[in-house]
C-alpha cells in the first residue's frame, strides 16, 4: 500500500478507528519519549519495566469494573511504588529484587482479576500486545491532557530532575526533596505508560519509554537537544510502524517496537560522532585501534 | 569559638547507622580562612561525619553550627564537594549548567536562575579557571577539570562553609598541587574549609591544621606539631611504631 492509499484509508469514515489510532499512537509516543529521556540519563529502565508491569492489574480491574483505565492504571502503578518503598527498608535485599518480585506479582494479580471478565481471552491479548480497534472519542482527550499534564510537570521540574541524576547525595545536601521528586517522577512514567498502553500493549511499552531516549542519547551530548530528539523519534516510529501494520495486516504493536529498534540500529552505526563507522573512519586506514577512552587518555586535554 | 561565630562548630557529636555508633563525641572546629584535613583509616567515619555536618544524618547527640546557624538541608551557606565517582559525568549537559544545578536547593521548585544566579555560577567558573570550557560537555573533560567543576558547583551558592570529599584521590600529583593550591586559596578568602584525605603527604604540606578521626577527634593540631607526635597517629591508623607511615612523618 502506497502512502496515498494510507491517507485515504485515514480520511475514510468508514476507518474512523485508524486515525484516532494513530493520534493516541503519536501522543504517547511523544510523551513516552520525553519521560524516558530521564528513565534513559538516570539508567532506571528495569523500573520503567517494573512500572510498565505494575499498571496491569489496575487496568484489569477498571476493565473488569467498565471504570477508568488510567486511574486504575495509575492507581495500581503508584500503590506498588509505595510497597516497593516500605519493603525496601529491610537493608538485606536489594531495592531491585524487591521490584523484581512485586511487579511480577502485580501483573499475576492482574491476569487473576482479567480472568473474571467475559471475553477473558481476547481482552487478555489486547491488554499485553495493544490494540487499534475500539477506542473511544474520550479515550483521544483523556490521552491529550494526561500527555499535557505529564509534559507540563517535567517541564516545571526539569532543574529538579536534572540535579537529583547528577548527584543525589548533593541534592538532598543541598534541600533538594529527592524522595518525593523520585515519587512524582515514578507517577509521571506511570501515567506514560498508562496512556500508551492501548495501542502498544503492556509487554511492548517498555520499547516507547527506553528505545527513543536511547537513540537520542547516541545522537547528542546536549539534554535539550535530546529531550526533543527522543519524541520525534518515537512519534515518526508510531506513525511508520502504524502505516506498515495497516499495509501488511501486521499486529500494530510490535511493529512499532520493530521500527524503533530499526531506527536505534541505524543509530548506532550511522551517529555523526559516537556511531560506529565515524569511529571506524577516524581510524588510521591500517593503524592500531584507537586508545580505549580512560581517564589516562583524557588527562592530555588538560 | 564561640556558637554565634562564623565557620564550622561541631560540638559533642555523636551519629549512629542501624543502631550502631559510628561517631561519639566529636568535637571540631573550622574557622573562616582555615583549610583543615580530615585524616583516618577507612570505617573512622570521616564520610558519616560530612554527612552529619550536611545535615543528612540525624545527630544522636550534640550539635553542628554552620555560620553559626544549626545545620539544616537548604538552609545554610554551606557548599559540598563529593567524590568524583558520586557524580554521573556521563549526563549529556555543558559544564556551565552542571555548576548551576548549585543553585537549585537555594532556588526552590518552579523557579528558573535569575540574571544574579548567572553571574554567581560564572564567578564560580571564573574562580576554579574553568570558564573557557564552560560549554563543554561533561563527560569530555579531564579528571582534574572535572574536580574543578565540582568545586565550581559548590561555590555558586557562595558558601562561607565549604566540605570536600577525598578531592585528591584518583589524581596525579601536579594535578593533586593544583588542587591544594586552590583549596588553600578558597580558605583565604575566607571560607572554612575541611576536606577530607588518604594522602597524608598532602594533607600535612597544604593544610593549616589536621584532625585525626577514628570514631571521635583523637587529636588536632598544626601539620608541623602533629608530624612530630607518633602517638596519635598511631592510636588512629592501629598502626606500630615500625610502621611506614610514622616514617613517612618523620620525612615531612
Amino acid at each position: 500500500m502506497n502512502p496515498l492509499d494510507f491517507l485515504a484509508d485515514l480520511l475514510n469514515p468508514d476507518l474512523a478507528f485508524l486515525p484516532k489510532a494513530l493520534a493516541v499512537a503519536v501522543m504517547s509516543a511523544v510523551v513516552c519519549g520525553v519521560v524516558g529521556t530521564h528513565v534513559v540519563l538516570r539508567g532506571m529502565s528495569f523500573i520503567g519495566d517494573a512500572v510498565a508491569h505494575a499498571v496491569f492489574p489496575g487496568l484489569a480491574v477498571a476493565f473488569v469494573l467498565s471504570g477508568n483505565l488510567v486511574l486504575g492504571g495509575t492507581a495500581a502503578g503508584v500503590l506498588t511504588a509505595v510497597f516497593v518503598a516500605i519493603f525496601s527498608q529491610n537493608r538485606r535485599l536489594k531495592e531491585d529484587s524487591i521490584i523484581g518480585v512485586f511487579f511480577v506479582a502485580a501483573f499475576a494479580l492482574g491476569i487473576v482479576v482479567i480472568s473474571q471478565a467475559p471475553g477473558y481471552a481476547g481482552s487478555l491479548q489486547q491488554f499485553l500486545f495493544g490494540s487499534i480497534t475500539g477506542i473511544p472519542d474520550s479515550d483521544l482527550y483523556v490521552v491529550a491532557g494526561t500527555g499535557l499534564l505529564v509534559l507540563a510537570a517535567l517541564f516545571a521540574l526539569h532543574k529538579e530532575f536534572v540535579t537529583i541524576s547528577l548527584d543525589r547525595e548533593s541534592a538532598r545536601a543541598m534541600g533538594v526533596k529527592v524522595f518525593w521528586l523520585d515519587l512524582i517522577l515514578y507517577i509521571l512514567i506511570t501515567l506514560a505508560v498508562v496512556i500508551s498502553v492501548q495501542t502498544i500493549g503492556n509487554i511492548l511499552v517498555l520499547a516507547l519509554l527506553i528505545t527513543p531516549a536511547a537513540t537520542a542519547r547516541l545522537l547528542t551530548d546536549r539534554l535539550q537537544l535530546m529531550m526533543l530528539l527522543a519524541p520525534a523519534i518515537g512519534g515518526c516510529s508510531a506513525l511508520i510502524g502504524l502505516y506498515l501494520s495497516w499495509s501488511w495486516d501486521l499486529p500494530t504493536g510490535g511493529t512499532i517496537v520493530l521500527v524503533l529498534t530499526a531506527v536505534f540500529l541505524l543509530a548506532w552505526f550511522c551517529a555523526p560522532h559516537n556511531g560506529l563507522i565515524a569511529q571506524a573512519r577516524r581510524r588510521p586506514p591500517s593503524g592500531p585501534l584507537p586508545a580505549p577512552k580512560t581517564a589516562h587518555f583524557e588527562e592530555f586535554e588538560e | 569559638m564561640s556558637v554565634s561565630d562564623p565557620g564550622l562548630d561541631v560540638r559533642g557529636l555523636s551519629v549512629e547507622l542501624g543502631g550502631r555508633p559510628v561517631l561519639t563525641g566529636v568535637d571540631l572546629a573550622v574557622e573562616p580562612g582555615e583549610l583543615v584535613g580530615l585524616l583516618g583509616p577507612n570505617g573512622a567515619g570521616k564520610t558519616t561525619l560530612l554527612r552529619a555536618i550536611l545535615g543528612l544524618l540525624p545527630p544522636a547527640a550534640g550539635s553542628v553550627h554552620v555560620a553559626g546557624k544549626p545545620g539544616k538541608p537548604g538552609r545554610t551557606p554551606i557548599g559540598y564537594v563529593p567524590q568524583r565517582h558520586d557524580f554521573a559525568f556521563d549526563f549529556p549537559i555543558s559544564v556551565v549548567n552542571a555548576v548551576a544545578t548549585g543553585l537549585t536547593g537555594k532556588l526552590g521548585p518552579l523557579r528558573r536562575l535569575g540574571a544574579a544566579d548567572w553571574e554567581a555560577v560564572a564567578d564560580a567558573l571564573d574562580r576554579v579557571r574553568m570558564a573557557e570550557l564552560a560549554d563543554r560537555p561533561i563527560g569530555q573533560i579531564s579528571g582534574g577539570q572535572r574536580q574543578r567543576v565540582l568545586v565550581a558547583r559548590a561555590l555558586a551558592l557562595r558558601p562561607s562553609v565549604l566540605l570536600l570529599d577525598e578531592p585528591f584521590t584518583g589524581m596525579d600529583l601536579p594535578t593533586q598541587e593544583l588542587l591544594a593550591a586552590l583549596f588553600a586559596d578558597l580558605a583565604q578568602e575566607g571560607r572554612a574549609v575541611l576536606l577530607t584525605t588518604h594522602d597524608i603527604g598532602s594533607a600535612l604540606c597544604s593544610c593549616d591544621r589536621i584532625a585525626l578521626l577514628n570514631r571521635s577527634v583523637v587529636a588536632t593540631g598544626t601539620p608541623g606539631d602533629l608530624a612530630d607526635d607518633p602517638e596519635p597517629w598511631m592510636a588512629t591508623f592501629a598502626v606500630g611504631p615500625g610502621s611506614a607511615l610514622l616514617r613517612m612523618l618523620k620525612a615531612v
